[in-house]
């Protein structure tokens, strides 16, 4: 019997009941008295230099309150970079300014220079096109392809950094001699150069920023699209405006979708501030889906070349990768660490490989920032991984299971400590690739093969056995790896006089449905009824100092702090129970939501425990504090490690080169499951975003750095009709050994197993076609790219 | 500025607008119904999706002015009577179709347009009659399911088609 209610019940959402009845509430629906609007003025322009911007006749206009130009913020903080990356050399990255509006130059296409705050919104808009027109911005040429931005040093997006390199990064250096000598001297080596394509992320709410400022005070409030509410104050108040962290709130309302790009902090958040502050009055800013496009940070973007060495029956012996990592024109906050420490240590994957060697040269050029989108880095190498594996076997004509199950780490490995620097706590690889292979019913395919073929359709099989690494700790670790922030979280439970309970979380929901699970696991604790437990997150004058969510890492990270939390409330529960019932604490137990003497019928319930608290009537007083609230802070131990095996089915159409994907099959290690339907719902997501990336997604910018691809017209988001059905299977479970809910996280799983599932299959039913010059086809594998690789 | 009246979710009601305010802004801003969204600037994504005169239309692609008489059906409109949730909802609620909840009053609209036209659509016809509605977080999969349960079929193999 599935369970009805706690951890491992697909409890239903209850944020939904607000969502299906138009309730809830997203920034953009706030609306408050006084409010002005903001609009920005964008470079038009990929690269140029700022001669002038003339706003005079701009704040003459109706309605116009207030003109920001890049002067204006040149003397607070910029934007800064999380993660600090050094070179082969020993030399630290390369770290430009990022302004909040640009100043001297701009340096892509959407680059705010200036901003006006009007009236309505209209105004705004009509005051920032007059400063367009009045302004002059001398265009530059502009760089935008990698390699020619390394090799032409006259042309430079920073003039400071005269090879737009801003860090050449070897992992782990000491490997590289070794795997040299290796790749030399191996019986076989297969080569792949590839692309990992560059995605917009498009979360479906576009960002949006209101800033509020209470004079009387001297308090701020911003209302903003945020992950992480308190890493975006820490950003905006200490290292950008310079406001002290108590005099600013940051609420992040209901939020649509993240996804990595609302990570991040971002100029128009300290806009809005500042014009809050000058006029005394709320200034809302909300995107319209062409800035967004602009401007919101973009993911992957990555041009790999990797090498397998291996012998003749398809042993790894070594892997070696050379990246060329776009970052944009200016460092996001994540975006050093994206392909650096998030993709070089999962270069590995589940395999035993003895010699692994990662470098990887990040570059500025004059497009959008580049930073973590879902997945962030685990995807580009278990792309990289898993397609060249797949050559490989075709190369030596092997069987691509086999050839897996061959190189797997084996369970009686773990913990298992890879020449990448990770130590994998457990896992069961052959499992997770046996069962996908019964799920998809691998035996049957070659009869579902010939039916295709009956419709004149090529029908291919694709392999992808991928592992990441989530809930990124601890951070005594990755502060000696460059990290600038901790990476713990935080959790309050707050037991109310009444029973009820309140808990504060450091992480954040965009769709991810803490308010349900949460609730679960703490219910489940306590044995109480979820409809007891509320959760309250995404506003800092409310929740303890947690880090957000991203990476996977909120049931991981915040969900074990929450878990903590409660083991202290049961811990000080079962104080006061056994002052009120007049036995030693040792020999109080808790269960089912009541506290008893062990052997005998006397006992309190939670409820009665927790008035006591309030109402300290009967209560150890002298060796207890009254009340029934604890925080708990956790850092994790280590990783944590999701691993998976994903089988697509794919049709082609040789005549057009249109592939659909037919079936998808995934079977998960996320260790225990919370919530089942929550657990396949995000899988569902990200197999659909990395479906997305391998058939339909690509950002395009032409030689002038314009983006081609910048609206719905013309970038192509996957649609219902694009997608199939996902069967999704996660029985096999190795539960983590370090966290004590034993979960890893299932939030970037889809979107990191999946493309090279769909590409494997791609060429695996031109194989079988008999079309067997095709050995890659760079993503998104699209009708053209497809026809013109058959006729090519 | 010139007056326009119009019937919303059965109440009515009347507003100043311009010629150029669309029937998504008079709804967010004038009505204060923020249950319809805004998800773009090219009429592709289908979250500000509401019913006028019974049919399905992108609010974000029509002018207020032009509605004068009409009547219009939002999000906030759709729940039984007594505000439990309508079969509708209550199959994508039971069927987590929706995640952060931001294209979710388009896609509950569109369906509900569908299954007025056509009662027990296939898996097909309900992907092809999405089409305009964009989706991010949920590849749609539970979505179509919530559609094929609330038009009353047996969706309990779907994952393995
Ligand atoms: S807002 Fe109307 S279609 Fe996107
Ligand atoms: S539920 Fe988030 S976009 Fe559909």
């Amino acid at each position: 019997m599935p369970k009805d209610f706690g951890i491992g019940a697909s409890s239903k959402r209850r944020e939904d009941v607000r969502f299906l009845t138009g309730q809830g509430h997203y920034t953009d629906d706030l609306q408050l008295h006084g409010q002005a609007h903001a609009v920005f003025v964008r470079s038009n322009v990929a690269h140029g230099r700022i001669r002038s911007v003339n706003t005079a006749r701009a704040a003459t206009m109706p309605g116009v309150l207030a003109v920001f130009t890049g002067e204006d913020f040149k003397d607070v903080g910029g934007n800064p970079a999380g993660w600090l990356i050094k070179s082969r050399n020993g030399e630290a990255m390369r770290e430009p300014k990022r302004p909040v509006l640009a100043h001297g130059k701009v340096r892509h296409v959407g680059d705010a220079y200036a901003a006006v705050v009007a009236e309505t919104y209209q105004q705004a808009k009509d005051a920032a096109q007059q400063i367009a027109d009045d302004s002059v911005i001398e265009e530059l040429p502009a760089i935008i392809d990698m390699a020619a931005a390394v090799a032409d040093a006259s042309n430079r997006v920073h003039d400071e950094i005269p090879d737009n390199l801003c860090y050449d990064w070897g992992w782990i250096e000491d490997n590289r001699a070794r795997v040299d000598e290796v790749i030399k001297s191996a019986p076989h080596v297969t080569t792949l150069e590839l692309v990992n394509n560059r995605l917009v992320p498009n979360a479906m709410e576009p960002r949006a920023s209101i800033g509020e400022y209470f004079p009387g005070t001297g308090d701020y409030r911003l209302t903003t699209t945020s992950q992480n509410p308190h890493l975006t104050r820490l950003l905006v108040a200490a290292f950008v405006l310079g406001i002290p962290e108590n005099k600013l709130t940051v609420v992040a309302p209901d939020v649509g979708g993240g996804f990595g790009s609302k990570i991040y902090h971002y100029g128009e958040e300290a806009l809005v501030l500042t014009a809050a502050r000058k006029l005394k009055r709320p200034v809302r800013w909300t995107a319209e889906r062409s800035e967004s496009f602009l401007t919101d940070a973009h993911g992957r973007d990555h041009v790999t070349r990797i090498e397998l060495a291996c012998d003749k029956q398809g042993n790894f012996l070594a892997f070696r990768t050379e990246t060329m990592a776009n970052v944009g024109a200016y460092l996001s906050n994540f975006a050093t660490v994206t392909p650096t420490f998030l993709h070089g240590t999962l270069m590995a994957g589940p395999y035993k490989v003895p010699n692994v060697y990662v470098n990887v040269k990040t570059v500025f050029t004059n497009t959008a920032p580049v930073d973590a989108y879902r997945g962030a880095g685990r995807p580009e190498a278990t792309f990289s991984l898993e397609r060249v594996i797949d050559k490989m076997c075709r190369e030596l004509n092997l069987d691509p299971f086999e050839v897996r199950r061959r190189n797997f780490i084996t369970p009686d490995m773990f913990p298992y400590t890879t020449p990448v620097g990770l130590a994998y706590d457990t896992g069961n690889y052959e499992a997770t690739l046996d069962k996908v292979m019964e799920i998809a019913d691998v035996a049957g395919f070659e009869a579902r093969r010939k039916a295709s073929a009956a419709r004149g359709k090529l029908r291919g099989l694709g392999l992808s056995t991928w592992i990441e690494a989530c809930g990124i700790a601890p951070s005594h670790l990755v502060g000696v790896l460059g990290s600038r922030v901790g990476l713990y979280d935080a959790a309050t439970v707050r037991v109310n006089a009444t029973g009820n309970i309140s808990v504060m979380t450091g992480a954040h929901s965009h769709g991810q449905g803490h308010e349900t699970v949460f609730a679960q696991i703490v219910a489940e604790k306590l044995g109480i009824p979820e409809s007891s437990v509320e959760i309250v997150h995404g506003d800092t004058s409310k929740i303890p100092f947690g880090m957000g969510s991203y990476g996977s890492r909120s049931l991981a990270v915040c969900g074990v702090a929450m878990s903590k939390a409660v083991d202290k409330i049961i811990a000080k529960g079962k104080k006061i129970a056994a002052h009120m019932l007049e036995a030693s604490e040792a020999d109080i137990t808790f269960e089912a939501g009541k506290f008893s003497v062990a052997g005998t019928d006397k006992a309190k319930t939670f409820g009665e425990i927790a008035f006591s608290a309030y109402v300290p009537h009967n209560y150890p007083l002298e060796t207890l504090e009254p009340g029934l609230e604890e925080t708990a802070f956790y850092d994790p131990a280590n990783f944590t490690y999701p691993a998976g095996a994903y089988l697509c089915e794919v049709e082609v159409d040789a005549e057009t080169g249109k592939v659909d994907v037919v079936a998808f099959h995934c079977a998960d290690d996320f260790g225990n499951i919370m919530n089942p339907m929550v657990v396949e719902g995000q899988v569902h997501g990200g197999v659909g975003q990395g479906i997305g990336q391998a058939l339909c997604e690509n950002t395009f910018y032409d030689e002038n750095g314009q983006l081609l691809t910048g609206s719905y017209m013309d970038y192509a988001m996957p649609r219902a009709a694009d997608l199939p059905f996902y069967n999704v299977d996660y029985s096999c479970q190795t539960p983590c050994t370090h966290n004590p809910l034993g979960v890893k996280g299932c939030g970037e799983a889809g979107a990191i197993g999946s493309p090279p599932a769909v590409v494997n299959a791609v060429i695996d039913a031109l194989h079988r076609g008999g079309i067997t010059h095709v050995t890659h086809i760079d993503m998104p594998v699209s009708p053209n790219r497809v026809w013109s690789a058959i006729h090519g | 500025m010139t007056k326009v009246s119009m019937t919303v979710n059965g109440r009515a009601v009347s507003g100043d607008v311009e010629g150029r305010t669309l029937l998504s802004t008079f709804l967010r801003e004038g009505l204060a119904l923020t249950g319809t969204h805004v998800g773009c600037d090219t009429s592709q994504c289908g979250a500000c999706v509401v019913h006028v005169n019974g049919a399905p239309v992108k609010s974000c692609t029509v002018f207020a002015l032009d509605l004068e008489g009409a009547t219009i059906r939002t999000i906030e409109g759709m729940a039984n009577a007594d505000g439990s949730l309508s079969p509708l909802q209550q199959a994508f609620q039971d069927h987590h179709g929706l995640q952060c909840g931001f294209c979710t009053p388009g896609m509950v609209m569109s369906s509900a347009a569908l299954l007025a036209e056509n009662p027990r659509p296939t898996p097909q016809e309900v992907r092809a009659y999405l089409d305009g509605n964009i989706c991010r977080c949920t590849g749609y999969h539970n979505i179509v399911k919530a559609v094929l349960a609330a038009s009353g079929q047996d969706v309990s193999a779907v994952a393995a088609e």
